[in-house]
This record gives C-alpha cells, structure tokens and sequence, in this order.
C-alpha cells in the first residue's frame, strides 16, 4: 500500500516534526535565559516549520529530492492505479488532478460556511451564530475562498492542461512540481484548525492593529498563507520556464493556445506579486511574536504600511484569479464557436497589459484608509484605465462568439457566462474606482457583490468550464449532459439572483462583515438569503455527475469536441508520456474553417506510410 | 525527470542546465520584491532618519561578504576548468568568510543600541535578519555542495550545483549591497 504508506509517513513525520520544533524553541529560549521556555506562539512557530519539513520528506519527497541534496541516489515511488493520486507523484496530470479535486473540497466546504452566514444575515437581529462566531465564519470563508481562487484554475487546470496544450512531456521541474501541491495539505490543516484556537477575527485581509493586539488563531493564518505564497510563487516559476522553454518544435509565441498565453501572464503576476502577501504577513507575525513596532503608531509604525503591502500583492491577486478564467473562456469559446479566435493578438495584448497594469492600481483599496488625497487621482486613473485591456478580452470573445456556428455544450455555457457575469462585474467596478462613489460604497455589501461577480462569476465559471471541458480527457468518459446543463443553468441563475440583489442593500449603507443590520433591509437580506441557499444546492448536481460519471459514464473517445489543439490528439486519458510521438507544430491551433490548415502533426507516427495529420478538424 | 523521459520517447532533448539557469533568475526576481518591499518599508516608516550603529562593524562585514563573492567566483571558474582542488578550498573560503559575516550580524544585534519595540529598530532587525536567513541557508547549500565537491562528483561537463549555489550567493550579496547604504550610511 504506496498510498498508505506515503501518507501516514508525512502524518507520523509532520507530528514528530511538530513536536521536535515545540521543543527546538523552547530549548533555544531556555538556553538563550529567557524565563519562560514556552513562549506561546513563537513555539508554534517553530513547531509548524519542523512539522512542514518533516510532512513533506515522509510523503515521498525524501526519496525521490532530498536524498540527492547529500549526494544519495533517488528512488521514483511507483504506485500504480489510484494510489498515485496519495503519494509524491511528479507527473502533472496526477498533480492536476490532485489540485483539482482537493480544491472543489475546499470550495465546498468554504461555501457551506457561506451558507451558514446568509443563514444568519437571513433576518435582522442575532439567529444562531454569536459575533465572535460570525466573524470566524467569514473570515475562514473569506480565507478559503481566496486559496480556491488563487489555485484552483492555475494549479488543476493548468497544471493539467498545459504542458499537453504546448506538446511537452510533463512541466519543466517536475519534482517541484510535485512539492507546490504537497505544500497545499498542512496549509489547509492551518487555516482549518484556527476555529478550534480562537477563530479568526481579521477577515482574510488581517488588517493590523487588530490582527497584532488579537488573541486568537492569527498566527496559523500567517503560517498557513506564507506557505500557500510559496505554494504560488514556486508553481508561477514553474509555469514560466515551461512555457518559454517546453513547446513543441513549430508551437512559436505567436501560435500559444489562449489559455497557455492566459496562464504564462498570471504566472508572472504569481511569481512576483506574492512575496507582497508574504512580507505583509511576515511583519504582522514580528509585532505579535517579537513585539515589534511596524504597525504601532505609538512606536514609531504605521498601520498604514500594512495595507500598501498587503494590497500591493492583493490586487494583483485578482488577476491571478481571474486571467485563468479569461483564458479558459476563450480557449472554450473559439472552440465551440467553430471558428478562428476574433482578435487573437488583442487578447495577447490585453493579458500582458493586465499584467503591466496590476501592480500600479493597488491603493484604490485604500481611498478611504486615510492616504494622502495626491494619491487618489492617480490611482483612480490608472484602475480605470485597466478596463481598456479586460475591454479587449470582451472584444474577442464577441467577436468570435459573432456569426459563429455555436455549440451550446456544458463548457461553452459557463464560458459564455464568464463573459456575462464579468460583464456585469466591470461594470459595478468602475463605482468602485471613482473616488466620489467608492467613498459612499466602500465596507458595503456593493463591493461584496462587485467581488462575488467577478470572482465567481469570472473565475469560477470559468473553472467549471475548465473542468467539464477536460473531464472526458482526465478520466476518459463522458458527463451527463442533460445533469450538467442543469447544473449550470441552475447555478448561473441562482448566482445572478443572490449577487445582483446583494447591490441594493449594499446602496443603502449595509456594511459588511457584521452579523447584523437595521431590520429595514429584512426583505432584500432573506431573497439573497433564499438564492445563496439555493445557489449552494446547485453543486451537490454536480459533485453528484462528477463520481457517477467518473464510475459509470459512457468511454468519451480521444477527441469529443472536435477540437484541434494537441492534447485531444491523444488518447483519453493520455500515457504517462503524453506524446507517444512527438509532435511538430504547423499552424495556428484555431482556423477552423481555412481550407488547409492544420495545427499539429505526428511526424514518427505512420499509417500505411502516411505520416498521420493530428488536429486537422476544421468544420 | 524530464530529460530521463525524453530520452526514452524520442522528444527534443531539453538542457537541464538551461531551465535550472532560468528558474533560478526567475526565483531572484521573485526574491528581489521580498527585499525591495522591506526596503520599502525602511524608507516609509522612518524616511532617512537612522539611529547610531557601529560603522567599523558594519564596514568589516561588508568587506567581508563581498570579499566571500570573490573567493565563490574564484571556486567556479575553478571548476569550469576541471581544477577540483582549487575550486575545493575556495568554497569552503566561502563557507568560512559567510560564517564570520553571520557571526558579525549576530554581534551586531547583541551591542545594538536601540529596541525592536521602536520602529527603527523594528526595521534593522528585520532586514539584517532576514538578509541573514539567507546568508545562513545559503552557507548550508554550499556546505552541502562542498562535501560532493570534495567527493569529486563535479568537474567541468557537470558542475550545475556549484554555479547554481554560488549565483544564490552572488544574489544574497548584491542585496547586501542596497541594504548596507540603507540602514548604515543614509544622513
């Protein structure tokens, strides 16, 4: 039993880890003549660093990584079947599915606390949850949410997807591959044991003092979020030398599927604006443990300084989380539009300008924070001005959408409303940007709804999209179509009624994060209320048609959807290889339609002397 | 991994070297805002104010990492060129001069003259301390890069691990080089 093996090794190592650091701690204060050896949180500290290290070398990575650190041989843990999916396993399609499916978890879980709070905000006054409760409900909800939406599309889909989609053999650093996600459990572990220390009371934001003078599970969130920051950063880098380095002879930048250019711009932004988050959090946990004066005003600090770093990483972080979603939209969209995409270099363009532009916005979190009033006009210009790349996104999109041949399957749905909801997302967003009405708007649930619309609305449909799209190359069968578009239209209806509704509370001065609000605003509270609830219903669908189908859905074949690109050129699901045959790029991977076009070709792979065309398609 | 399953299935062979080169540089950029955020950080809170610190300490560490820039330099070239013995008491030169610079951050901490409970303090300790985490685990990987040095696993075909570890050096130094002016030599 590899599976077993791996996993109660990385328990039993990160327990002994855990403990050796408690002791390692207490050791070193003991000698260094503090008075009291056990100084609370620095030894938890230490604990979760040891526990971390010692996780990760009893899960397998001792024998495939560290042992080559002092000059040992490595040996591969071969397991085969389903118990690759339990142990230190370096082949990305594994990894994708490990991302994947420990992530919708995560989502699931995190909107089950979701519904316990619109439980609660169901009517005005307290129902069942106290403040402290309610607070620590939101905050790990918040938490959770912001993990899925970093990670799940990047980490499942793309580590699934992309190196198939540029025709290499697996991602260019495999094993640290393998570490990014393993990384992934002992934060879950972190940011899932804070109900049980105190809760947390900061929302995901953490904003000092409160997060410094709080007595509560603060420090496993700092914990927990650096690890996931190095998680991201590790899995951008990644990306990045795969991307420039891993394309298959002919795949030049120019012939990128979207999604590869979508994934190359937001691993960029992952790669560099994450360390933001990490410093952010890195001084919270100084003022707490070492009793620094950062963000003491009396001192010295300034809370001030925590929000510019921390937003200096948090609002490029909307990009990682919704280019994925852009990219995976208009892979989709051309694919089921029949038709080359509209605008191809645009949506290049854009994606690199969302890039260049995420990281000179950041203070418009910040207008009503107290900072100087030169800064507002130029923040407020430069949030504007990112609406003229996400326009260009939406011109491609159209334009491809525009007389096309569509195919209205499950992916090409949710794809379809990526670009409606985000639609609806910008255009809330742009009240936001102006300093005149974010003053009003701001800590209202008008920004809720603005972020819940194009967060979950632009990624996670997207990430559904993704999902459904890929589900007959992960597992080799089909959904249930009929159970999937009900999911969808199900979904897609209860998310417009529940987040549309939620603007109009939040115009009349409902603030959010509060338990409470003035019993005027009853109705329009208990109708969100109503919708999330049955929002919430809509997944148990598709859990439901993602195992029954897995089991027991009919084979799919190598390339259901007709679709060019390389990684439906191969069987379902595809050899530990990938390519049996490596495979040459000659054109680019959405022309349907153009007489003679062909994307990639099989060169070594022969039928009766004719090298086989691959992805030929054009309808 | 990678190159063992290109090879078996007739791919385009990748280099190693190459994706190890530029997943390192892209690791420094990454790394290059964690210390440009706390530099950052030095300048907003306190702008160019400074309290007293040690001059003479501060100058004989700088010297002294810079000069460990040298002797990595020197062990590199060294194994470029197959000169096993050289490149051998070269790093280790490295490891000794990292261990004394750590040794005089370390001493600097214990005469400074100011708390971390104010913010210029707060600052010092922690741009100083996290420069030196690094210089502490960058001594660490060239320890362990000098132990299968001494081995004679490397020599001028395959010496990945020595260049690596020491442009990791190399970047811990030039960080060095914005952080000294900053904390000693601004007003």
């Amino acid at each position: 039993m590899y599976a077993a093996k791996s996993v109660s090794g990385g328990i039993g190592l990160g327990l002994i880890g855990f403990y050796l650091g408690l002791g390692f701690i207490a050791l070193l204060r003991w000698t260094l003549g503090y008075p009291e050896p056990w100084g609370g949180e620095i030894n938890i500290i230490g604990g979760y660093i040891f526990g971390l290290i010692g996780w990760l070398m009893g899960v397998g990575m001792w024998g495939i990584w560290g042992r080559e650190w002092f000059g040992q041989r490595t040996y591969p843990r071969k397991a085969p079947g389903w118990q690759r999916y339990f142990t230190f396993n370096t082949d990305h399609k594994v990894i994708g599915v490990q991302y994947t499916v420990t992530f919708i978890i995560v989502f699931l879980l995190a909107g089950a606390l979701a519904m316990m709070m619109r439980l609660e905000l169901a009517n005005s006054g307290m129902q069942f949850l106290s403040h402290a409760q309610y607070n620590g409900t939101m905050s790990l909800h918040g938490t959770l949410m912001i993990a899925v939406a970093v990670a799940a599309v990047i980490g499942g889909i793309g580590n699934y997807a992309i190196p198939l989609l540029i025709g290499a053999e697996d991602m260019a650093f495999p094993r640290l591959n393998a570490l990014t996600f393993w990384l992934v459990p002992p934060v879950a572990v972190a940011l899932l044991s804070t109900p049980f220390l105190g809760g947390m009371e900061t929302g995901w934001t953490a904003y000092p003092p409160l997060s410094v003078t709080t007595n509560s599970a603060q420090i496993m969130f700092d914990l927990g979020i650096i690890t996931f920051g190095l998680t991201s950063i590790l899995g951008g880098l990644n990306f990045l030398v795969t991307i420039m380095f891993m394309r298959a002879p002919g795949l030049s930048w120019g012939r990128l599927p979207i999604f590869v250019w979508a994934i190359f711009a937001t691993s960029w932004i992952a790669l560099l604006y994450t360390q933001g988050f990490a410093v952010a959090l890195l001084l919270i946990a100084l003022d707490r443990v070492a009793g620094m004066a950062f963000f003491n005003s009396t001192a010295g600090g300034d809370p001030l300084l925590y929000q510019h770093v921390f937003w200096f990483y948090s609002h490029p972080a909307v990009y990682i989380m919704v280019l994925p979603g852009f990219g995976m939209a208009l892979e989709i969209i051309a694919h089921f539009s029949r038709k080359p995409l509209f605008a191809y270099r645009y949506a290049v363009g854009a994606f690199l300008g969302i890039l260049g532009l995420s990281g000179v916005v950041w203070a418009h979190h910040m207008f009503t924070a107290g900072i100087p009033n030169y800064l507002h006009g130029p923040f407020l210009v430069a949030t504007e001005l990112i609406s003229v790349p996400t326009g260009l996104v939406f011109l491609s999109a159209l334009g491809t959408i525009w007389m096309g041949k569509l195919w209205l399957k499950t992916p090409m749905l949710f794809a379809l409303a990526v670009i409606f909801n985000f639609g609806c997302g910008g255009v809330t967003g742009i009240f936001l940007a102006d300093v005149p009405t974010d003053i009003h708007l701001q800590d209202t649930y008008f920004v809720v709804a603005h972020f819940h619309y194009t967060i979950v609305g632009g990624e996670i449909f997207g990430l559904f999209a993704g999902i459904y799209y890929y589900f007959p190359k992960i597992t080799g069968r089909m959904y249930n179509e009929t159970l999937g578009k009900l999911q969808f239209w199900w979904m897609f209806i209860a998310f417009n009624v529940t987040f549309f509704t939620m603007h109009l509370p939040g115009v009349q001065g409902m603030n959010r994060r509060i338990a409470d609000y003035q019993s005027g605003l009853d109705t329009v509270n208990l109708i969100v209320s109503l919708s999330g609830l049955f929002l919430g219903a809509s997944f148990i669908l598709f859990v439901y048609n993602m195992i029954n189908s897995w089991i027991r859905g009919p084979l799919a074949g190598d390339n259901p959807w007709q679709v060019r690109t390389l990684e439906w050129q191969v069987s379902s699901p595809p050899p530990l290889e990938n390519f049996p045959t490596p495979p040459v790029v000659q054109g680019h991977p959405y022309d349907y339609g153009v007489p003679g076009s062909v994307h990639g070709v099989f060169p070594g792979q022969k039928l009766g002397g004719v090298p086989v065309v691959g992805g030929g398609g054009g309808q | 991994m990678a190159v063992a399953a290109s090879a078996a299935h007739g791919h385009a062979t990748h280099n190693p070297v190459r994706f190890n080169r530029l997943g390192l540089w892209l690791f420094f950029f990454s790394e290059s805002i964690l210390f440009g955020l706390l530099l950052t950080t030095r300048f907003f809170l306190e702008g160019i104010e400074r309290e007293h610190v040690d001059q003479h300490l501060g100058l004989a560490i700088t010297i002294i990492l810079l000069l460990s820039s040298l002797t990595a330099f020197t062990a590199e070239t060294a194994i470029e060129h197959n000169n096993q013995r050289v490149a051998n008491w070269f790093l280790m030169a490295t490891i000794v001069l990292g261990i004394i610079f750590a040794a005089g951050v370390g001493f600097e901490w214990k005469t400074a003259e100011f708390s971390r409970h104010e913010a210029f303090g707060s600052v010092f300790f922690t741009m100083t301390g996290i420069h030196a985490a690094h210089v502490v685990s960058g001594i660490g990987i060239l320890f362990l890069v000098w132990i299968q040095l001494k081995r004679g696993k490397f020599n001028s075909k395959n010496h990945w691990p020595v260049s690596g570890s020491v442009m990791y050096w190399h970047f811990v130094d030039v960080v060095w080089v914005f952080f000294y002016p900053a904390l000693y030599l601004v007003k």
